[in-house]
């Protein structure tokens, strides 16, 4: 078994009511396929964006065990 | 010693940063010799252009349609009670000048897209505090041609972000990171903004502008620092050129 943290910022953390959560997944999986069991079947936004061990990588990119799963919006105010 | 013709007066007015020798008597009269546009002068704008006119950046460049309303208070410090309903780059070029003086200020009331080519020909490096995508990829853009550093931020509700930018070969540029969606920006108008967060991530701003002016350490080049006002955590992202970027990576760009 593999234990993934992920990590929600700005309004997602509203938007799926939560900061974080550490996952315990039988294996593989890919960054959407986290989002996906993280925020139970919700599917990833297009805009969404999406880091490993704090590399921008894309929802397609295969996720390891230890790894911290970051999911973060664009935010423009200024 | 050599003082670079800097008179007595300035060097008392920059003396505490002129004892930094990241900064010295060089790098004071680089940043006399600097131009620094700013587009937007709300709640990031605010801290930004009051930092790098108290610190003598030489010319500072303001771009910005609005006029001050009365829920611009709460946040954008540049602005007080009497500015009500004026144009906030006169309001904020009052305020500079009272402020320092010694630099030149040129307050553009325009949307940052109906500038010209000749207003960022004098420019060494932008600053993006402005609120909505259209500006930024507009800013972005100029950027990338012109081979303009770009220090960008935003800040929403608790959070904020901060990232620099240069031209450089296997640089990402601000379109690499979002694509240019028909995404609907929030905005703090309907979200609300804490004040402070925007003095945070404004100042952070000004750190990155005169790190990049002068050569000083490594600014965030690539790098998209994301922070949490809430829960104090900050995260550093490496970000990555898009191979197929329409702005930075066409032929004839590179």
């Amino acid at each position: 078994m593999m234990t993934i943290k992920v990590k929600f910022f700005a309004s997602l953390r509203e938007e799926v009511e939560r900061s974080e959560v550490d996952l315990k997944p039988q294996g593989e999986m890919t960054v959407a396929q986290v989002w996906a069991l993280a925020c139970q079947d919700m599917p990833l936004p297009e805009h969404i964006l999406s880091a490993v061990n704090l590399e921008y990588v894309s929802a397609d990119t295969a996720v390891k065990d230890g790894d911290e799963v970051a999911f973060f919006p664009p935010v423009t105010g200024g | 010693m050599k003082f670079a013709g800097m008179r007595d007066q300035q060097l008392l007015r920059y003396n505490r940063q002129i004892l930094l020798p990241q900064i010295d008597i060089i790098g004071q009269q680089k940043l006399l010799d600097s131009t620094v546009m700013i587009v937007g002068i709300g709640g990031l704008g605010s801290p930004v252009a009051m930092y790098l006119a108290a610190m003598g950046v030489g010319h500072l460049v303001l771009v910005d349609h609005d006029v001050v309303e009365i829920s611009n208070l709460q946040r954008q410090i540049i602005y007080d009670t009497e500015s009500l309903g004026q144009a906030k780059v006169i309001a904020a070029q009052k305020k500079l000048q009272t402020l320092n003086p010694e630099i030149r200020i040129s307050p553009f009331q325009n949307q940052f897209e109906s500038l010209n080519i000749e207003q960022m020909k004098a420019v060494d490096l932008l600053i993006d505090c402005s609120d909505n995508f259209t500006t930024r990829f507009a800013i972005n853009a100029a950027c990338v041609q012109n081979n303009i550093p770009l220090v960008s931020g935003a800040a929403i509700r608790l959070s904020g972000q901060i990232v620099v930018f240069i031209n450089q070969k296997n640089t990402p540029c601000y379109r690499c990171l979002y694509p240019d969606s028909e995404q609907e920006a929030e905005t703090c108008t309907e979200n609300g903004v804490l004040a402070p967060l925007v003095g945070v991530i404004g100042s952070m701003q000004a750190i990155e502008a005169v790190k990049v002016l002068l050569s000083i350490g490594k600014p965030l080049y690539g790098k998209l620092l994301l922070f949490e006002a809430q829960s104090m955590q900050w995260r550093k992202i490496n970000l990555s050129k898009d191979p197929a970027c329409p702005v930075c990576s066409l032929p004839g760009q590179r």
